[in-house]
């Protein structure tokens, strides 16, 4: 399959494109039925985003003039496959005065970025620990 | 009198009369910069500025990179382009802000130049605008061509029968979201199963929210019962974000979390939140919220909840304030994010405050006009009641029927509201059963089915709630269980209706700016795009649309008031006889007072619009005449229906030159023969309210200036009832058969009347 760039015409992709769109387990657009569902041939996995799309619609809002919106769903993208538990520690670490330094956030990044391969989120991550330590967020509040 | 036997007043009493209305529950506040009271302006406001070294930020409206705060450092890394920025910042503000309002300098244009621009910048373009231009720059600037509103669907005891049946409700009110939140944090999975299921009753597509804490809100939206989240609140200072227990980046963090769990997702700010939490930094609430907007499109969210939101009733104390709402608002659609744009917080006391407010939104349109509307009445709304609630939908509804404007709503009948109630209580009520939660009676379900609030409700008590929230969230029962029960129990349609809304997550398309679901279709700023450019273009009333909003209930029709009269007609039959017996002739008894009265009169029409019957009304004034010491006499004018001219041909008529004009509708004229048409003696002009005992005293003074004397006039009281909006339509119907009836150059017709039976 040659990599192509979706474009504003390409939206909605449910609708203009199902032939890019699938699900985790790699069921189209058109397998997820009531009958599918109740016969247990889809399942809750298959009624979840998956990376692939959040990069599609990265793409279609960055031809939109969105680029910042393209970069969330980029990170998005990224955090599909991060456990629920493993996104709310981080989260939790990112507030203010929970990590008590730098490292602390810092080795949350190698996490993101060792076992999860999610490269923009550990980068966005230690962005904010040099930020935070410029600010003085290393310190208790409660 | 003297000054020493009489108090001298020390107060107009008018302002005792002020003081009792509801505006003065509202309270206003001094402008007062220091302290964070200023709508548009504060000197200590900084100044546009931006110094960019190669394609690094260097400065920012004033503060050296070196001094930036965290919102500082997340805008110049994020949101300034460093590209459009040199551009963007040369021009004056003045020019922009035309731009802005001059329909031929494209949304686009606009756009691009917004990824230049500060948030001081921001500010004081749009600070250059009045407040209809600023509603005219938001209708042209929004995102998304076609407007949309959004829901609160909540009850004061977190009941899931009604949340189901309120959210079924308002599903078919036409929400395109539906927001509900908790009394009670831990029946946050229950109210999640019931607005689900009832969102998916009637029709599918509306995206639904369940407000909570931020972990239970993504565990709810992850099990697949919601479609969206805006409960990511930013600030304009750093002391209030560390506060509200955030940083840019933590916030960030969360928003690219609801994009990997395919959950739509805006961020929330507004003015006055900064000024309540008390960290201001004394600076104006626009240019705070400027900061808010810009580092939400660095964040990259693809929209906001915003104008003032919790802060817009303290924004709303200020001189401006309201402006300023909407000033905030421009700017967010300036920057490209989708806006659900507040108008969600009782932000007055006053009808007139409220209508106000919400008129600029309303003929503007919004991606959301509220965030929410409370579809709920005011007591059973767990965000506190918003600027409209159930009480006032229907007030809605004719505003937009008014201003022929779409608010996104659409009126229903009494008898689909109760099938979709009963249907939603059946379909949560199986689903409750079918996985073991609970099993609703009868008698619950019905109390439910009917009732306008909770008040009324016999229903589940808290703790049964409670064990269904926990139960749900324990057995980790997901959408799947739920699209599940449904088409065991033969809710197939709810099942499918719920099933298409969550398979949407699998594209993501409605992540896109501004995406709402309509007909089973993702419409969002990409697919369509606000395209305004003048008349002629961007959202037009389509004529299908055009009568779905103008079919509010109860309007009347010539048909309505023909039925009404006809119902009339057998009863005035069995009282009073009119027997024409030929032209009518000037008499020369001084005490001959001549009643003219309408074509219609006892023909096609029998009552006055104060219900009065013409019989009944007839008997009065000649009682009166008769007291009066003359003698009534009954010409039926047929060349006019106007009431002057009834009462000035009756005139001419009478010996005593003395006559009454009037018509079937009950208005009246006593009238004197050599006077000019419209100089008449006596007016009774407000029919609606003018009682048969007027009707005597009409006679008697039309006896009292036959005679020769000068009685003192009849008033007909008034309390200043709006008698046009009450009346003006079924009288016009009503005065036009009158017209038709009309025959140029007839002559008067003697009548002589015959009373039978008794009076009524």
């Amino acid at each position: 399959m040659t990599k192509e760039t979706l474009s504003v015409s390409d939206y909605p992709l449910a609708e203009k494109r199902p032939d890019v769109v699938e699900t985790k387990t790699g069921k189209g657009i058109e397998d997820i039925t009531l009958d599918g569902l109740l016969s247990d041939r889809v399942t809750l996995e298959d009624l979840r985003i998956t990376s692939r799309a959040l990069r599609q619609q990265a793409e279609i809002a960055r031809a939109a003039g969105r680029p910042t919106l393209a970069q969330n769903f980029e990170r998005g993208a990224e955090m599909v496959g991060v456990p629920q538990d493993v996104i709310m520690r981080v989260y939790e670490l990112l507030r203010p005065g929970r990590a008590s330094s730098k490292d602390e956030l810092l080795a949350a990044a190698m996490e993101l970025r060792d076992t999860y391969h999610a490269a923009k989120i550990a980068s966005f991550v230690e962005e904010a620990a040099d930020v935070y330590e410029r600010r003085a967020l290393f310190k208790r509040r409660y | 009198m003297t000054e020493e036997t009489h108090a001298r007043a020390n107060r107009w009493k008018r302002f005792s009369d002020w003081d009792d209305r509801p505006l003065r529950l509202d309270q206003f506040a001094v402008e007062d910069p220091a302290n964070g009271f200023a709508a548009f302006k504060s000197p200590y406001d900084p100044k546009p500025e931006l110094g960019i070294g190669g394609r690094l930020v260097e400065s920012m409206d004033g503060v050296a990179a070196r001094d930036f705060d965290m919102i500082d450092v997340f805008i110049a890394r994020y949101h300034i382009d460093p590209e459009v920025a040199p551009e963007a910042m040369a021009m004056p503000s003045t020019e922009v802000a035309r731009m802005l309002v001059d329909m031929n300098v494209p949304r686009s244009e606009l756009v691009r130049l917004a990824h230049g621009m500060t948030p001081a910048k921001l500010a004081d373009v749009v600070s250059q605008l009045s407040s209809l231009e600023i509603a005219f720059a938001y209708g042209k600037m929004r995102a998304r061509k076609t407007p949309g509103n959004q829901a609160h669907v909540t009850n004061a005891k977190d009941d899931p029968l009604q949340m189901a049946a309120d959210a079924a409700t308002a599903v078919a009110f036409g929400f395109d979201e539906i927001e509900t939140t908790m009394r009670v944090a831990r029946n946050a999975w229950s109210n999640a199963v019931a607005c689900a299921v009832g969102a998916a009753v009637g029709r599918w597509g509306t995206l639904f929210q369940c407000s909570s804490e931020e972990a239970e809100e993504l565990k709810i939206g992850m099990a697949g019962f919601t479609s969206y989240a805006e409960t990511v609140s930013v600030y304009g200072t750093e002391k209030s974000f560390i506060d509200g227990d955030d940083t840019p980046w933590s916030k960030a963090f969360l928003a690219a979390a609801y994009a990997s769990r395919g959950i739509k997702m805006r961020c929330t700010s507004g003015a006055g939140s900064e000024l309540l939490m008390g960290f201001h930094d004394r600076k104006s609430l626009l240019y705070l919220e400027a900061r808010c907007l810009c580092l939400q499109r660095a964040m990259g969210v693809q929209g906001t909840q915003n104008g003032g939101i919790d802060g817009a009733p303290v924004t709303c104390t200020v001189p401006g304030g309201m402006r300023e709402l909407m000033a905030e608002n421009l700017i967010a659609v300036w920057l490209d994010l989708e806006c659900a744009s507040g108008n969600d917080a009782r932000a007055t006391e006053s009808e007139i405050r409220v209508g106000a407010k919400i008129l600029p939104y309303l003929i503007a349109g919004s991606d959301l006009i509220c965030s929410g509307f409370g579809s709920i009445l005011k007591y059973d709304n767990s965000f506190n009641a918003s600027l409209l609630n159930g009480e006032e939908l229907e007030d809605y509804l004719v505003l937009q029927r008014d201003f022929e404007a779409d608010g996104g709503l659409t009126p229903i009948g009494e008898t689909r509201v109760m099938d979709l109630r009963s249907r939603a209580v059946d379909a949560l009520s199986a689903v409750l059963e079918e996985l073991n939660l609970a099993k609703p009676t009868t008698d619950m379900k019905q109390s439910v089915i009917a009732a306008s609030g909770s008040d009324e409700t016999r229903t589940f008590s808290g703790r049964d709630v409670a064990a269904i929230s926990e139960a749900i969230k324990d057995r980790e029962i997901t959408v799947v269980d739920v699209i599940k029960a449904l088409a065991k129990r033969g809710f197939n349609e709810e099942a499918e209706n719920l099933l298409n809304l969550v398979r949407l997550r699998v594209s993501g398309d409605y992540l896109q700016t501004s995406a709402v679901i309509r007909d089973g279709r993702v419409l969002s700023a990409v697919n369509d795009p606000n395209d305004y450019r003048g008349p002629g273009t961007g959202y037009r009333i389509s004529d299908a649309r055009r009568d779905e909003i103008v079919a509010i209930r109860d309007v009347l029709t010539r048909q309505d008031v023909l039925r009404v009269e006809a119902r009339h007609k057998s009863a005035e039959s069995s009282r009073i006889l009119y027997n024409a017996i030929g032209p009518a002739t000037a008499a020369k008894d001084r005490r001959d007072v001549v009643i003219g009265i309408s074509p219609a009169f006892g023909v096609k029409l029998f009552r006055t619009v104060a219900g009065h019957p013409l019989s009944a009304v007839l008997r009065a004034i000649i009682a009166g005449i008769n007291e009066g010491g003359c003698a009534a006499r009954i010409v039926r004018m047929r060349h006019t229906a106007d009431t002057s001219f009834l009462g000035l041909s009756a005139a001419r008529l009478a010996g005593s030159g003395v006559g009454i004009g009037i018509q079937a509708k009950g208005t009246a004229v006593i009238h004197q023969k050599d006077r000019l048409p419209h100089n008449n003696l006596e007016l009774f002009s407000n029919a609606p309210i003018t009682k048969l005992d007027h009707y005597k005293s009409m006679g008697a003074n039309a006896a009292s200036y036959a005679l020769g004397e000068m009685p003192e006039p009849i008033i007909v009281p008034t309390r200043g009832e709006a008698m046009g909006s009450r009346f003006h339509a079924r009288i016009s119907l009503i005065y036009a058969i009158e017209t038709e009836m009309i025959s140029e150059g007839a002559t008067p017709e003697e009548i002589e009347i015959t009373f039978l039976g008794a009076a009524t």
